[in-house]
């Protein structure tokens, strides 16, 4: 039976779900990344993402992501952000093609509250990767195309009081890190420098500088990256998740850790002369 | 062959409207009360988990009398149309009078065109910049609705009820005496001497106005009880 003009449509009163992914599934499928039919052909240069890095430190997770966007050798965008909060305790990084990314993201972050508001209750830390995995497999069509997009999750488990990492591969594969990851074209160099640099029970200060550290050393290596611009006074994004929750770390901290690592590094490069 | 007996549209109006008044008159009334930093609502429920209140949107709210399967379906399906018209728009398109149109839709339809109408109220609040921008809207079983200003109360006795918050209510009350007026208001019984409602029995919700993006709180028995004890004395 066709629906009467103007009422809720009748997959809107449907009971059952309470995931927004599998209402928009039900009720228009196009509204979804992977939903959508493809021409044939390559898709034309577009902005890509580049290196995230996330960390455990003593108080939860540390993620950060550099600013820079390319399409092919153009820097597309110096000032994107690719570090988002995806709810009160929980953070996404993502690496990849920069529209399906931010698109993955925007529906992410409303997966979770949609679930929130209809349930009353936070989903478990688990239940958000699992999610996530989920969504990223849900593109493996584009991905085949040379779409794809890698996220990098993370966040504070209340009912492990710990600070979680989780990375995902495009064709939805979950996979729970210990100590640190990274993502992205730059992600090689980033973890290299992590090895080297994280230490158990860091400080949060300490964690910080650690994740600006490590991708101004992905940004030597990989012209994809871009390392801090104190001319336009451009930081990483940085977000610390802890007991308390998402916050998104100042300029004038990250400033500061920047000066800090560029100190270090000032260093290092006297002692070699 | 049988026939059907003849009934007046009339009459079968007025059937259903009977039948639809009965259903809710049977449940809790629920409060909706405007106050100086947002809107509070404020119902007896003694469940902690089968809510009677709750958030649809970053300054939108819901509250709702009468049968729960049917206003739980009716609170999913705004949940639903408030994060897909956010979704497809922006956030600021999410409007509480758009939510209270499609739901006046669904409720007319659904009585005037199924066997059973719903027997079920509802009210749709969102929290503006100021008192002045603030929306209450509330939503009649057969699809009618109506642009209240302050406050808002729904179920059985209604009627009295409200003539008490009347009395009440004035410009500029804060949490603690829109709270307790609320409270007051669900405890009296007519002509006798009114109840006393323990926190406990209470579900109590605010749109607080200064909250960043989402503006929906639930407040707990102990902060019920302090602002009831707060307006008490």
């Amino acid at each position: 039976m066709p629906d009467a003009p103007g009422r809720l449509p009748r997959s809107f009163t449907t009971p059952g779900s309470a995931s927004f992914v599998e209402f928009l599934a039900s009720h228009d499928p196009t509204l979804l990344p992977g939903g959508r039919a493809l021409p044939a052909g390559e898709a034309p240069a577009s902005p890509h993402g580049t290196t995230i890095v996330a960390l455990q430190y003593s108080g939860g997770v540390v993620m950060a992501g550099d600013r820079r966007a390319t399409a092919g050798s153009m820097i597309a965008s110096r000032h994107i952000e690719k570090v988002h909060q995806a709810d009160d305790y929980s953070v996404i990084g993502i690496a990849g093609t920069a529209g399906l990314a931010l698109e993955l993201v925007r529906l992410f972050q409303l997966e979770l509250e949609h679930y929130e508001k209809i349930e009353g209750t936070l989903l478990s830390l688990d239940g958000k990767a699992n999610r996530l995995a989920t969504m990223v497999r849900g593109g493996l069509g584009l991905a085949m195309q040379g779409l794809a997009v890698v996220p990098l999750f993370g966040g504070f488990d209340l009912d492990r009081g710990a600070g979680r990492i989780f990375s995902f591969d495009v064709t939805g594969g979950r996979y729970e890190e210990t100590d640190h990851h990274a993502v992205g074209s730059g992600s090689m160099f980033a973890r290299g420098s992590l090895k080297k640099l994280w230490r158990p029970r860091l400080s949060e200060v300490d964690a910080v500088q650690v994740a600006v550290h490590a991708l101004v050393d992905a940004a030597d290596d990989d012209a994809a990256t871009g390392g801090p611009d104190p001319l336009r006074r451009l930081w990483p994004t940085v977000a610390v998740v802890d007991a308390d929750g998402y916050r998104a770390v100042g300029d004038a901290e990250l400033g500061a850790a920047v000066e800090r690592v560029d100190a270090v590094r000032r260093q290092e490069a006297g002692e070699q002369r | 062959m049988s026939m059907p007996f003849y009934v007046s549209p009339e009459q079968l109006m007025k059937d259903r409207a009977d039948y639809a008044r009965k259903g809710i008159a049977r449940g809790r009334s629920v409060v909706v009360v405007g106050y100086d930093q947002g809107i509070a609502f404020a119902t007896e429920n003694p469940s902690a988990a089968l809510h009677k209140i709750s958030e649809i949107y970053d300054r939108i709210a819901f509250a709702a009398v009468g049968k729960y399967n049917e206003f739980e379906n009716l609170r999913v399906a705004g949940i639903r149309y408030a994060d897909l018209r956010g979704y497809s728009y922006d956030r600021s398109d999410v409007s509480a009078r758009a939510l209270a149109n499609a739901y006046a839709q669904t409720l007319g339809t659904v009585f005037t065109t199924e066997s059973k109408p719903l027997e079920v109220e509802l009210a749709v609040a969102e929290v503006g910049a100021t008192p002045a921008d603030d929306q209450i809207y509330r939503l009649s079983y057969d699809g009618s609705v109506t642009d209240e200003r302050r406050y808002v109360v729904m179920g059985g006795q209604a009627d009295r009820l409200a003539a008490r918050l009347e009395e009440g209510w004035r410009e500029g009350l804060d949490l603690a005496a829109a709270v307790g007026l609320a409270v007051g208001v669900l405890g009296s019984q007519g002509e006798d001497e009114p109840r006393a409602i323990e926190a406990a029995q209470l579900e109590v919700a605010v749109l607080d106005r200064a909250r960043p993006r989402r503006a929906f709180r639930r407040l707990g028995a102990d902060v019920v009880a302090e602002l009831l004890a707060a307006a008490g004395g």
